[in-house]
């Protein structure tokens, strides 16, 4: 038995909630692989094959893969691939998972985390993604993977990426950050989240909104928290 | 252009009732539950009807799969625009166990039947939560999939996508045919009017089940229980910034 982590970066370094699947994917038993994909990121690669926990590291780079990078929510990345290979291997997948009960037996939100299903999956394969926030991450170092180049399947051209416009922010990132401020319509405007930027930087905390804020134009769409936004873990 | 647009309808307990877990921990209480259409398959018909209007697609066919009750969400999304319905009719045992792969395999099938261009679906249910269905569907057709759509437009027989991903927004452009899903702001949904609601009644729902597609329903996973989250305390309100300097301290938060 042995699982694959599809990891993720942006060239340069891992996103943390690569760590927290790791950690997950170790409590499943078996060995631990993990899948790189990217343009140039030899140097990720690299980090990776440190992390405890990874038996071998897998890298496959290819101009194709440009604008598959910087990506994370229980990230749009991991729902993107989750189902396209899922749907491959005709497997039924299982997003989010919070808990791991037994190889074959997970726990995961529904309704918007105000019921948690216990679900028990009979696939040869598993395929399912992990809500960061719910899993620790495994430490970076400690670990001693082998890599091995993988090569890439050529590219099909029916799907081609332009552009990516980030928001750029000092802050700690939503998902991960040990400490959030959030605000919603009460602050009446984009000007006053300045008070929470403010304060949030004391803290050294991220900063979020919710829907009815990002919905009246306060603040862009990626500091929505909930349910169709992201999912925050302040310890 | 003469292209034909699928979209997808889910019937889901409605957004504002409150979800309670049945006492046997089998699954929520759907009985006597007022239900509505997936709020993100309202913008996915949104964006179909609106192609339309454009004179961009020719025919918005909605499909629904469930029992004999997804049809009156069939019958609110062709108040909303759509020209005709799809009802695949899924019940019982089958309608418990179905899941998104079961649903993409029967839109891949329908896609297939119908000749679709595009099919459009909401990017997750608020019921699963799964953020599935477009993706599988998009895998079994080789279709490329443009998913979490804030922004769509169409160019030379190629569509541009806006899409909302962690970060902040991301371009991409991807041939046709291709799978939508929408997000959140991709539109504000209409209110379907009353003269639409009653012409609705005449557009035709053409009934099919899985096995005239050839889709198998069966699914190899088995919810064993559904419980309660644990519960949450209450908060508290604090009248000034030292109030709220003090309980952080007493937390031992700063």
């Amino acid at each position: 038995q042995s699982t694959l982590v599809v990891a993720e970066h942006n060239n340069e370094h891992l996103t943390p909630i690569t760590l927290n699947a790791i950690t997950a994917a170790c409590k499943l038993g078996g060995d631990v692989s993990c899948l790189i994909a990217g343009t140039d990121c030899a140097q990720v690669a690299e980090q990776l094959s440190k992390v405890q926990g990874v038996k071998k590291v897998l890298v496959a780079q290819h101009e194709a893969y440009k604008g598959l990078l910087p990506v994370s929510r229980t990230s749009v990345l991991e729902l993107q691939l989750l189902g396209r290979v899922a749907a491959k291997l005709d497997v039924a997948p299982i997003s989010e998972i919070i808990e791991i009960k037994s190889p074959d037996t997970f726990v995961r939100t529904i309704y918007a985390g105000n019921a948690l299903s216990t679900v028990k999956c009979n696939e040869s394969v598993k395929v399912f993604t992990v809500r960061g926030t719910s899993f620790e991450a495994a430490p970076l170092e400690g670990g001693g993977a082998a890599q091995e180049e993988v090569s890439p399947s050529a590219p099909v051209g029916i799907s081609e990426w332009l552009e990516q416009t980030l928001t750029k922010s000092d802050r700690p990132e939503l998902t991960s950050a040990k400490v959030v401020v959030s605000g919603g319509r009460g602050l009446k405007s984009g000007e006053n989240f300045k008070l929470l930027y403010d304060l949030a930087d004391k803290l050294n905390a991220a900063v979020g909104a919710s829907r009815a804020a990002v919905d009246a134009g306060y603040v862009p769409n990626d500091m929505q928290v909930g349910q169709t936004g992201k999912i925050v873990a302040p310890v | 252009m003469s292209a034909r647009v699928l979209v997808g309808v889910k019937r889901v307990i409605d957004y504002a009732v409150k979800i309670r877990v049945k006492p046997d921990h089998s699954g929520v209480v759907t009985d006597g539950v007022k239900h509505s259409m997936n709020p993100f398959c309202e913008i996915a018909v949104e964006e179909a009807v609106k192609l339309k209007e454009k004179k961009l697609v020719k025919e918005v066919v909605a499909v629904s799969c469930g029992p004999q009750q997804v049809q009156e969400t069939i019958r609110t999304a062709l108040a909303m625009g759509a020209d005709r319905g799809i009802h695949v009719e899924v019940s019982g045992k089958d309608y418990e166990t179905l899941g998104p792969l079961q649903v993409s395999k029967i839109m891949a099938a329908l896609a297939k039947k119908e000749e679709a261009d595009l099919i459009i679906l909401g990017k997750q249910a608020i019921d699963d939560d799964c953020n599935q269905t477009g993706q599988m569907t998009a895998a079994l057709l080789d279709w490329p999939q443009g998913t979490f759509a804030s922004e769509v437009t169409l160019e030379a027989e190629k569509l541009k996508v806006v899409r909302e991903v962690d970060g902040g927004l991301e371009t991409i452009k991807i041939n046709l045919p291709a799978v939508l899903t929408a997000d959140l702001r991709l539109n504000t949904p209409r209110y379907a009017t009353l003269p639409n609601i009653m012409k609705a009644k005449k557009k035709k729902i053409v009934n099919v089940k899985p096995a005239d597609l050839g889709v198998d329903v069966n699914s190899r996973l088995e919810v064993l229980r559904v419980d309660e989250p644990p519960q949450r305390s209450a908060g508290v309100k604090v009248e000034t910034v030292d109030d709220l300097l003090g309980k952080l301290k007493e937390a031992g938060r700063i």
